[in-house]
C-alpha cells in the first residue's frame, strides 16, 4: 500500500549573472541561501554568466542582471534583482 | 542663432534627416551620445530609427536598436510607411533588441545592465555596429526606481558606448511631471541634447525640433518645424540666412493690361505677389489671369489650390474668359489641389517645395497661401512660409499668392506685418456695398521698386473677360457699378443740358443782335427822314427871310430912309433908337 505523500515538485532554477558585478554576486549568495532553506534537496540551480555566453542569454530573452528564471514547474517565472527581498522571492515562487 | 565653439568635433555622422544635418553642420557627433527628449508622439523613435537606417543604408554603419518601451514588432510595423526597408535591414544591418521587461516580472532587489551590455557587446562585434539607440530610457529609469541606481545605470550605458566607440542616441519621454527634473542629469551627461515638441494649434498639428546643446560643435539654436512624410522626418531650416538672391528687372504681365499699366509695366520676374481680399472678390480670377498669361508666354506654371479641385477652378475661370484647359493639356500648366484642414503647415510647405523641385515652374500660384492670413498661426510656421518664399526667390520663380482677408484694417497686426515683409507687390480686393450692390474694388497696397497707381479701380467680370474700370469719386464717395453708371449718365445729361442752354443763349443773343441791327436801320431811316424834313424846313425859312428883306427895302424906300443909317438901318428899331418916322428935311 502506498500512501499518497505529497511529493515535492523539483524546482529548476537558472540564475543569469554578469561576472562579478556586485548585484550578481549578491544574487548568487541569496539564491543559494533560499534554495538551501526552502527547497532543500529538490532543486537544480544553474548559474549562467552572461558575459561568458552572451548570445545564449540573448536567445533566452534576458534583459537585466541578475535575473532568476524558474522554468520548472510551469509556468515559467522570472524574478529580477539581487533577491535580497526573500519574502518577495518566495511569494513569487508560490511558497 | 549660431553658437560657435573653438573646438569643433572633427567627424560627424549623417542622420538622414533633411535639415538636421545642415543645422548641425554634419549631423551627430561620431562616437558621442545624443539625448532626444520630448513628449509622447513627438517623433523621438522616428528620429532614432531614421538615423540608424541612414547609417545602415548610406554610411555603411550597422546599428543596434534597444527597445525599452515598444515591442520590436510594433516598431517595425510603425516605421513600415517610411520606406527605409527596416524589415530587410533588421536581418543583417540593424539588430533590434527587445529590452522590455514583462509587466508581471517580479522585482526582488537591485538590478543592473551589466549583463545586457555584455550581450550587446557581443552583438556589436558580430555585426560591426557603429551606432546604437536606447529607445525609451525613461521606462528603464522608472523600473530602477531609485535615483542612485538610475544615475549609475545611465552612466554605465554612456561609458560603455564611449568604450565601444559607438555613436549613441538615447531617447527619453518627458512629461509635465517632476521626473523631468529628477532625470535632468541625463542632459548634463550627454554631448548633445535635442528637444522635440508636438503641439496642436487651431486644429493643426505642429511639430518642432530644437537643439539645446551640442558640445564642441556650432549649431543653430532656433526652433525648427519638422514634418513627417514617406521619407521620414525632415526639418525645414532657414535656407540662405542672407537674402542675396538675384533680382530681375524683367516685367511680366499680370494678365490684365490695365493692371500692368497701374503697376507701370507688370509684375517683376521672381517677385512675390500677394492678392488679398474677402471671399468672392475674384482673387482666384486674378491668379487665373496670371497663370494664363504665363502659359501664353510659354512658361511652365504650377497652380496649387487648397480650396477647390483643379477642374472646378478651370471651369469657373472659363466663365470669365480665362482658358486654362489647353495649357493643362499641353503640359505647360500643372494644377494641383489639396485640402489644408488638419494638415501640418510645415508638411504643406515641404510638399509644395518638392512639387516645385519636381515640376520646375517659372510661375507659381498658391491659392490660398493661408498661413499668411490665419490669425492663430504659430510664429515658426510663418518662418517656414518665409523660408518657402525665399526658396522661390532664389529660383526666380514669380509667385502669386492669394490670402483671405476681410479688410486691411481688421487684419491681425502681426499677420499684416508678416505679409508686408514678404510680399513685393500687394494687391487688395474688396467689396464696395452701395445702393444695393456689391462691386469689386482693386487697390495696390504696395509694390516694391516700381511706380504704381494709388487709385482704386473697379474690377468687372463678364463672360467677355475681366477688366478694370475707372471709378468716380463724387462728394468724397467712390462710385461703382450702377452708381457709377448712373453718375456717368447724369454727367452726360448735364453736359447735354449745358449744351442746349448755351445754344439757346446764342440764339437769344443772335436775335438781340438782329434786333439791334434792325433797330439801327429803322433809326437810320428815321434820321434820313428827319434830315430831309430839316432841309425842307430850312429852305422854307430862307425864302421867308428873303421876302422879309425885300419887303423892308420896299418900306425904306417908301419912307426915304437914310441910306447911311448903316447896318442899324437893317435892325429892328430899339427904344434907344426907336424906329420913328425919319425927320423930314424941309
Amino acid at each position: 500500500m502506498t500512501k499518497a505523500v505529497p511529493v515535492a515538485v523539483r524546482q529548476k532554477f537558472r540564475l543569469y549573472v554578469a561576472g562579478r558585478a556586485p548585484n550578481s554576486t549578491r544574487a548568487v549568495a541569496n539564491i543559494k541561501a533560499i534554495c538551501a532553506e526552502h527547497f532543500a534537496s529538490h532543486h537544480d540551480l544553474e548559474i549562467v554568466d552572461m558575459l561568458e555566453v552572451p548570445l545564449r542569454a540573448l536567445a533566452d530573452g534576458i534583459v537585466v542582471t541578475p535575473t532568476l528564471v524558474r522554468f520548472s514547474p510551469l509556468p515559467e517565472l522570472r524574478v529580477i534583482g539581487t533577491l535580497a527581498d526573500t519574502h518577495e522571492v518566495l511569494l513569487a515562487l508560490g511558497k | 542663432m549660431k553658437v560657435h565653439s573653438p573646438q569643433a568635433v572633427a567627424t560627424k555622422t549623417s542622420t538622414g534627416i533633411r535639415g538636421f544635418d545642415e543645422i548641425t553642420e554634419g549631423g551627430l557627433a561620431k562616437g558621442r551620445t545624443t539625448l532626444v527628449m520630448g513628449g509622447a508622439g513627438c517623433g523621438k523613435t522616428v528620429f532614432a530609427l531614421q538615423s540608424l537606417a541612414a547609417g545602415a543604408n548610406t554610411a555603411k554603419e550597422p546599428g543596434i536598436f534597444v527597445a525599452f518601451e515598444e515591442p520590436v514588432r510594433q516598431i517595425l510595423a510603425n516605421a513600415a510607411s517610411f520606406g527605409w526597408d527596416l524589415v530587410n535591414l533588421s536581418k543583417k544591418k540593424i539588430f533590434f533588441f527587445d529590452a522590455r521587461l514583462s509587466p508581471d516580472i517580479v522585482k526582488a532587489g537591485e538590478f543592473d545592465l551589466v549583463g545586457m551590455l555584455g550581450m550587446l557587446k557581443a552583438k556589436v562585434q558580430e555585426i560591426g555596429a557603429k551606432r546604437i539607440v536606447f529607445d525609451g530610457i525613461d521606462v528603464l529609469l522608472s523600473l530602477l526606481d531609485d535615483p542612485n541606481a538610475e544615475r549609475r545605470e545611465v552612466y554605465r550605458i554612456r561609458d560603455w558606448m564611449s568604450e565601444m566607440g559607438l555613436t549613441g542616441i538615447i531617447t527619453q519621454k518627458v512629461g509635465a511631471h517632476e521626473d523631468e527634473r529628477r532625470h535632468s542629469f541625463l542632459q548634463f551627461m550627454v554631448d548633445c541634447v535635442v528637444i522635440l515638441r508636438h503641439q496642436v494649434d487651431d486644429g493643426t498639428a505642429f511639430r518642432s525640433l530644437r537643439i539645446m546643446k551640442y558640445r564642441g560643435s556650432s549649431f543653430s539654436g532656433g526652433e525648427f518645424p519638422i514634418t513627417l512624410d514617406t521619407r521620414g522626418m525632415s526639418l525645414s531650416h532657414r535656407g540662405p540666412v542672407e537674402l542675396a538672391y538675384k533680382v530681375s528687372n524683367e516685367r511680366i504681365s499680370s494678365g490684365l493690361s490695365r493692371l500692368d499699366t497701374m503697376l507701370s509695366g507688370g509684375y517683376f520676374r521672381g517677385s512675390i505677389i500677394l492678392v488679398s481680399g474677402a471671399p468672392g472678390t475674384a482673387k482666384s480670377t486674378l491668379s487665373g489671369l496670371f497663370a494664363e498669361a504665363a502659359c501664353e508666354r510659354g512658361e511652365r506654371t504650377l497652380y496649387v489650390s487648397f480650396d477647390e479641385g483643379a477642374d472646378q477652378i478651370s471651369r469657373n475661370l472659363r466663365s470669365v474668359g480665362i482658358r486654362l484647359a489647353p495649357h493643362r493639356r499641353s503640359g505647360l500648366l500643372k494644377m494641383f489641389s489639396t485640402r489644408t484642414h488638419g494638415r501640418n503647415i510645415d508638411e504643406q510647405f515641404i510638399a509644395l517645395q518638392e512639387m516645385v523641385l519636381a515640376f520646375e515652374p517659372r510661375c507659381l500660384v498658391v491659392d490660398p497661401f493661408s498661413t499668411l492670413s490665419s490669425k492663430n498661426v504659430h510664429h515658426a510656421a510663418v518662418d517656414t512660409a518665409q523660408q518657402f518664399l525665399d526658396f522661390l526667390k532664389t529660383r526666380q520663380i514669380t509667385v502669386v499668392n492669394t490670402s483671405l482677408m476681410d479688410g486691411l484694417a481688421t487684419t491681425n497686426e502681426a499677420t499684416a506685418t508678416a505679409i508686408s515683409t514678404v510680399a513685393d507687390t500687394w494687391i487688395h480686393l474688396s467689396y464696395f456695398a452701395q445702393d444695393g450692390e456689391r462691386n469689386r474694388a482693386l487697390t495696390i497696397v504696395k509694390s516694391r521698386g516700381m511706380g504704381h497707381s494709388n487709385q482704386v479701380r473697379e474690377l468687372t467680370l463678364s463672360e467677355k473677360g475681366v477688366d478694370l474700370a475707372d471709378v468716380f469719386i463724387s462728394q468724397g464717395k467712390v462710385l461703382m457699378g450702377v452708381a457709377r453708371w448712373e453718375w456717368e449718365q447724369r454727367e452726360l445729361e448735364q453736359e447735354k443740358r449745358g449744351r442746349l442752354a448755351s445754344d439757346q443763349r446764342r440764339l437769344q443773343l443772335e436775335i438781340a443782335q438782329a434786333e439791334a441791327v434792325a433797330r439801327i436801320e429803322v433809326m437810320k431811316k428815321e434820321m434820313d427822314g428827319r434830315d430831309a424834313e430839316l432841309a425842307r424846313l430850312l429852305k422854307t425859312v430862307g425864302a421867308a427871310a428873303t421876302l422879309f428883306d425885300s419887303d423892308r427895302a420896299v418900306l425904306k424906300k417908301m419912307r426915304r430912309a437914310d441910306e447911311d443909317a448903316g447896318p442899324h438901318a437893317k435892325t429892328r428899331p430899339t427904344k434907344k433908337h426907336p424906329i420913328k418916322p425919319a425927320k423930314v428935311r424941309r
